[in-house]
């Protein structure tokens, strides 16, 4: 459709003001902008867009294992009867495969306690993983406590926190009985009172605001439900 | 004047306007009374050979024009009061030459899967003819460098180099740090034994306490919940071919840098005063002087 511009020829029929302002070269009447001007938006636009989809899925490749949640999976570690409610008995299990030892973990593992106050008939799975920056904790026996030996991270019988640099209690395993058998299944961390959450990372808070400070990662499983 | 004659003629110290010999070369004597003697072929044979290395330089330089680029970077000026302190840098980017030359080699042998990763490093220091001690170039070349840099950076810190106009000199420098700092953090892993292994741990670990973004950062480097197989290969595409390229790129400006700026001269040295200047009248009352040093001094 030709406008009003298309039908004027150079500066023929503009005004005397237009006349003395002349239009810079390359410039076309009827145009928004200038040929060059074009070219240079296209070319910019189609290299960025070039530049884009090498980009783009190269930062998604390597960025795309954190929306990752692996395959769930279970272990027997032992009969139900090897366990018993007022100590613990050490459990080691793989919890990345493929990897060899590196993929193993320790657990702690008991029977549920009626004197603690826990729910009766359920295996309770403490990992040995510090909540202050990830080493390995033990059992002594003696103290009835978990004990850090990096830091000097104290944690009573149940894995609650009391004493040292820790800033939550100790992880857990999902657990459950099949066939007589105890599995441990995936990581869970825990609040101040036990209340189970996603798997955090050492050295992260759990409850209350921190749940948003800490935001839990796709890659990790959902907490078991009740607790 | 010997070693000046060892320098092929385009990488000479240009002299300086209206000092060449050219003025005052001695005029070219009588060829009748003393003509010159005809050399012979071996000695003419030998003037060329010699002549060989300036021939292939000169046949570079006219295709490059490099010698007015290289001339002005080896023989530009350097303030008065240079001193051993203004090594360090030089130092710092001689320790990651070292770095890089031993890494490749290092990576000919070693391979970073998480079951053969620990058995090629013992292959590396117990098989490989030099293997430990290329090994070992490496791994404590990493701490050395790592010490040049805090002390390349507290010279320019404390002798003031970092202000106006050198400012963005420091910012890549800083950068510069911190891949330093991701080099040697994820090199620390590659040998894959228990304290590789634990100190990866601890590290990331740390890195996830940083609030909101911690436990998502801490997710990419390990590639997953749980440090994995893919976390070692992830540590080892960023060691030898992600950082190194950036660190390369930015020591290129970083030293372009030095040599369109110059150096700063220490902090104790003064430009002279004229001979003839002006007794400079005293400041306001109050006034001790602007900061710069350009004040009067007592």
């Amino acid at each position: 459709m030709a406008d009003e511009a298309d039908k004027r020829n150079g500066t023929e029929g503009a005004s005397p003001a237009e006349r003395l302002q002349p239009d810079p070269p390359g410039y076309f009447e009827g145009e928004s902008m200038t040929r060059r001007r074009a070219f240079t938006v296209a070319a910019q636009g189609l290299g960025g867009i070039a530049g884009a989809a090498i980009v783009l899925p190269a930062v998604g490749f390597a960025v795309a294992p954190i929306f990752h949640r692996g395959k769930e999976r279970w272990e027997a570690v032992g009969p139900v009867g090897d366990f018993v409610e007022d100590t613990y008995r050490q459990v080691v299990f793989t919890e990345t495969v493929g990897i060899g030892d590196a993929g193993k973990v320790t657990a702690y593992v008991r029977k549920s306690s009626k004197q603690l106050g826990e729910k009766p008939g359920e295996i309770v799975a403490v990992s040995n993983r510090c909540a202050h920056l990830g080493c390995p904790v033990r059992f002594v026996e003696a103290a009835g406590n978990f004990i850090c030996p990096c830091h000097g991270g104290v944690y009573d019988f149940q894995g609650k926190r009391i004493g040292g640099p820790p800033v939550r209690p100790l992880d857990q395993f999902q657990a459950r009985v099949r066939n007589g058998q105890v599995e441990l299944g995936p990581r869970y961390s825990v609040t101040s009172q036990l209340e189970p959450v996603r798997a955090r990372d050492p050295g992260e808070f759990t409850g209350g605001v921190w749940e948003y400070l800490y935001p839990p990662r796709p890659s990790t499983f959902p907490p078991p439900s009740g607790g | 004047m010997k070693l000046d004659s060892l320098i092929p003629a385009p990488l000479r110290k240009p002299a300086k306007p209206g000092e060449g010999n050219g003025a005052t070369a001695p005029a070219p004597a009588d060829l009748k009374t003393a003509p010159p003697e005809r050399p012979s072929d071996a000695a003419r044979l030998g003037e060329r050979a010699k002549e060989a290395p300036s021939d292939v330089l000169a046949w570079v330089d006219q295709r490059t024009a490099a010698s007015g680029f290289l001339t002005g970077m080896l023989f530009r000026k350097v303030p008065k009061g240079t001193n051993w302190f203004y090594t360090l840098g030089s130092a710092t980017l001689f320790a990651f030459i070292v770095q890089a030359t031993t890494g490749v080699f290092l990576a000919m042998f070693y391979t970073p899967s998480t079951t053969q990763a620990y058995a090629s490093i013992s292959h590396i220091n117990n098989d490989v003819f030099l293997g430990q001690f290329v090994h070992g170039m490496h791994k404590w070349g990493s701490s050395v460098m790592v010490i040049l840099v805090f002390l390349h950076m507290g010279r320019t810190f404390f002798f003031g180099a970092y202000k106006y106009p050198r400012e963005l000199n420091w910012v890549i420098g800083v950068v510069l740090l911190i891949l330093t700092m991701t080099m040697a953090f994820t090199g620390y892993l590659l040998p894959f034994d228990q304290r590789s292994f634990w100190a990866s741990v601890v590290g990331i670990n740390i890195n996830g306490t940083g609030p909101v973004v911690g436990p998502y950062l801490s997710d990419f480097l390990r590639a997953g919940p749980e440090l994995g197989a893919t976390t070692l290969s992830r540590f080892y595409a960023i060691h030898m071919l992600l950082v190194p390229g950036a660190i390369i790129a930015l020591i290129g400006a970083h030293m372009y840098l030095v040599v369109k700026l110059g150096t700063t001269a220490p902090p104790w040295v003064h430009a002279k005063k004229p001979k003839n200047a002006e007794p400079v009248a005293p400041l306001e009352a109050g006034v001790e002087g602007n900061g710069n040093g350009a004040g009067p001094r007592s």
